[in-house]
């Protein structure tokens, strides 16, 4: 089904465009390459726009476009040739097809691997433009490439970079105007003479000779046998090599230190150990520091304490209000409570507002706004539009998301990834995937919506479905992670050790249920390592503000509805209603106050809505446990289940989102009557 | 390593055998790709029959890291075992 929607806008793209795209007016500049090579980086140069940029192959999984002058420039997902042996090649294969100039991005670290695709596309008769990227890192390994030398056996334009360090962008426009057909094999022509003339592209007549079926339909012509392909790919490879030992010499290999560290990361003695580090340091840096200390002063303090009550008694200036004001004594547990009316506004009667003023100053005041009238109160009060959104959103969750984003933009641009995805690549071939799936389930961790588009990178169907599952069901997105990570670490050791283990037994029986009844078969691993080295940190800082900004722009949406739907619900009385019809699930199957339905009508809306629900019901430790555990398990938020019926399908992700309930309810329920 | 040399000379007299029993730290050359879709994968990555790589790791339960010049790759423990090789005697 997937296919055949792909397919058909195939054929828009051919009618509009046509084959080489020349006929449209605007030129069209595409960035090709290997995954991992820094053609992000070339487009985010080149048109301005942000796109992001990580140390693993496969962060880009489809095309952005952008403006750069008088052209429009694409950016594409990575590949090692034009084929089609999975969705990422076909997206890059057609948009390379409706160029009219391929800028080649080369890893020069790695020319062996990348020329191959740069010959293939001289083969394809594209006029391109090579730029040797990683320059920098050549120097410091003190290999010499001779640029001249490749450009002449090419026949293309050859050009140097370093494109973290933006030098050599300066020859973009040098390149996009002398970009040249490259020099082809004379055998080549003979193989695609008769093809050429009947499909009258080059470029096509190329692929569909290497077997690309989808090809061949579109021009209803024979396609090309494995055996063909393999001929080629064979003396492809032959040529490659040849032309890399006539241009790149290696002076000495001097050992660098972050290249030691990815060996160790990859060593069985030294790997876990690794691993462990890097996960004390991120629990001390979210689980403590910021989702305790920093969120402790930016809620409570700021958030609370401030804003809000600066807001509330503003309003307070103009409307009826009932206001507590609880003390707390650090010598005297007792509390104290005074309530202050005021019938008409605060300042009807001067001294009363003075004695409130006085006691709600103090330390320790806990001050709650009561507003009679109901607009009001849907505004400003309890679950207030305004007052709740904006102190979840701007106190609690934006610190805590963009902590998050950080550690996840430096963990991805260190390279160490793909490493990880190795070293777990036995257990997760138990789970009926290979270690690539970390990379989309790691990613899942910061935002389910952006990792279950990642999931495009695995290699088959079935794959696909089971990661996309346990993104879905049982990984929680940052937001999520944030308002956990702060009940969690305020509830102590055990109920963390219970929710780690039933969430991480929930991901081990789902995943080899499917593996068991899935049909078909899953592939195995083949990734190419990066270069591990240490994060740069301004595009950490870049990545995390773009998105944080971008959570922040869709969130604010979600949590606004949320908060008008919950606020109209508690005004009208329906939200009593709602509890007391959930009783009998939330208070005597979960063991939670009834309240805590409330919830989970927000987390339909969003599952970290919902968690930040949890936060005024003084729960027991243990039954925080059980009321994360639900809500973790339940369905993930509107974003992402619109995703995944784009990605899945709408009959796998409809299965996927109504089971969670079931899955969300049951689990979150047995464990109660255990723990509790 | 105890028992490296040992072991050494005892491939030498093997010979072939597949991928996900080479042993870390040896160089071998390859001698038959898998054929199909995952062959010209391989031979795009830069690993061609005929080829003599490097092997970096081999990590518990078969997954096979190897090197060829500054490359590294990673290689799963099902597609390891259907790469016959050839331990190269230096
Ligand atoms: N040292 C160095 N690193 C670079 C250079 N160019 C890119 N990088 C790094 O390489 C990594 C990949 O960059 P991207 O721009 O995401 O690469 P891409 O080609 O778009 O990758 P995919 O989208 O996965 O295909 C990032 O970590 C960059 O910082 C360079 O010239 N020198
Ligand atoms: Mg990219």
């Amino acid at each position: 089904m997937k296919d055949f929607i792909e397919h058909k806008e195939h054929h828009l793209h051919l009618e509009n465009g046509l084959s080489e795209g020349t006929k449209s007016g605007i030129p069209k500049i595409v960035l090709a390459g290997n995954p991992n090579v820094g053609k992000s980086l070339f487009f985010n140069y080149l048109s301005g726009t942000y796109v992001d940029v990580s140390n693993f192959p496969g962060t880009t999984v489809s095309i952005t476009k952008g403006v750069y002058k008088n052209s429009e420039v694409y950016d594409t997902p990575g590949v090692y040739g034009v084929s089609s042996f999975n969705d990422e090649e076909k997206v890059a294969r057609d948009i390379i097809l409706e160029s009219d100039i391929v800028i080649n991005v080369v890893n020069s670290l790695h020319l062996e691997r990348d020329l191959f695709l740069t010959l293939q596309l001289i083969d394809m008769g594209k006029k391109i433009s090579v730029f040797l990227n990683f320059n920098d890192e050549l120097k410091k390994r003190k290999i010499v490439i001779d640029a001249e030398k490749l450009s002449d056996l090419l026949g293309v334009p050859v050009y140097e970079t370093s494109a973290v360090k933006k030098m050599g962008f300066e020859k973009l426009d040098e390149a996009i105007a002398n970009a040249k057909v490259g020099i082809q094999p004379d055998a080549l022509h003979h193989v695609l003479h008769e093809t050429l003339n009947r499909v009258g592209s080059q470029a096509e007549a190329l692929l569909i000779i290497e077997g690309d079926e989808i090809i061949a339909e579109r021009h209803s012509v024979p396609c090309g046998s494995g055996d063909e392909r393999e001929i080629i790919y064979i003396e492809r490879r032959n040529r490659v090599n040849e032309i890399v030992s006539t241009v790149e010499r290696e002076d000495s290999s001097k050992g660098l230190f972050f290249n030691a560290l990815g060996k160790y990361s990859l060593n069985p003695i030294t790997g876990i150990p690794i691993l462990l580090v890097m996960l004390t340091v991120l629990y001390f840096f979210i689980g403590d520091f910021v989702s305790q200390r920093v969120v402790n002063f930016t809620e409570q303090t700021i958030g609370k304490k401030y804003f809000e009550y600066y807001l509330k008694s503003f309003v307070a200036n103009y409307t009826p209000s009932e206001i507590s004001v609880t003390l707390k004594d650090e010598q005297d547990p007792s509390k104290k409570l005074r309530v202050y009316s005021f019938k008409e506004n605060l300042n009807e009667n001067q001294k009363v507002k003075q004695e409130f003023d006085h006691a709600s100053r103090d330390e320790n005041a806990i001050v709650d706004f009561h507003f009679p009238n109901p607009f009001v109160k849907l505004l400003f009060g309890e679950f207030g539009i305004i007052s709740m959104t904006i102190t979840y959103l701007v106190f609690l969750l934006l610190p805590l998301v963009a902590a998050f984003y950080f550690a996840m933009a430096l963990m991805e641009d260190s390279g160490y990834l793909p490493r990880l995805a190795t070293m777990l690549d036995r257990m997760m071939n138990k789970i009926g995937l290979n270690g690539r799936a970390v990379i989309p389930i790691m990613l899942g961790f910061g935002c389910v919506t952006m990792a279950t588009i990642t999931t495009r990178l695995l290699g088959s169907e079935r794959e696909k479905t089971i990661a996309t599952a346990i993104l879905q069901y049982v990984i929680p997105c940052s937001a999520q992670l944030a308002v956990i990570a702060v009940l969690l670490s305020g509830a102590g050791v055990v109920p963390l050790l219970i929710y780690v283990t039933v969430i991480f037994s929930t991901l081990i029986v789902i995943s080899t249920t499917l593996n068991k009844f899935l049909p078909g078969q899953s592939t195995p691993l083949l990734i190419d390592l990066p270069i591990m080295r240490l994060p740069k940190l301004d595009n950490a800082f870049k990545k995390t503000f773009f998105r944080t900004y971008g959570f922040m722009k869709e969130a604010s949406l979600w949590f606004f509805v949320g908060a008008l739907l919950v606020g109209l619900l508690d005004v009208t009385g329906m939200l009593v209603v709602f509890q007391n019809i959930l009783a009998p699930v939330t208070v005597h199957w979960l063991k939670l106050p009834k309240e805590a339905a409330t919830a989970f009508v927000m987390g339909v809306v969003r599952r970290d809505f919902g968690a930040a629900g949890l936060f005024g019901l003084n729960l027991a430790p243990m039954q925080i446990t059980v009321a994360l555990i639900t809500i973790t398990l339940f369905v993930p938020c509107i974003a992402a289940f619109i995703i995944m019926i784009k990605e899945r399908g709408m009959k796998e992700g409809l299965i996927i989102w109504f089971s969670a309930w079931i899955f969300a309810f049951l689990i979150g329920g047995v464990v109660a009557q255990i723990i509790i | 390593m105890p028992g490296a040399k040992k072991e050494r000379t005892a491939n030498i007299i093997m010979g072939n055998k597949t991928l996900d029993k080479i042993k870390k730290g040896t160089y071998f050359t390859i001698e038959k790709l898998p054929s199909g879709i995952v062959k010209v994968q391989l031979i795009r990555l830069g690993l061609s029959e005929g080829d003599t790589i490097f092997c970096l790791e081999r990590l518990p339960g078969g997954t096979i890291i190897v090197q060829k010049n500054r490359q590294e790759i990673a290689i799963g423990f099902e597609l390891a075992k259907l790469i016959s090789v050839r331990i190269k005697i230096i």
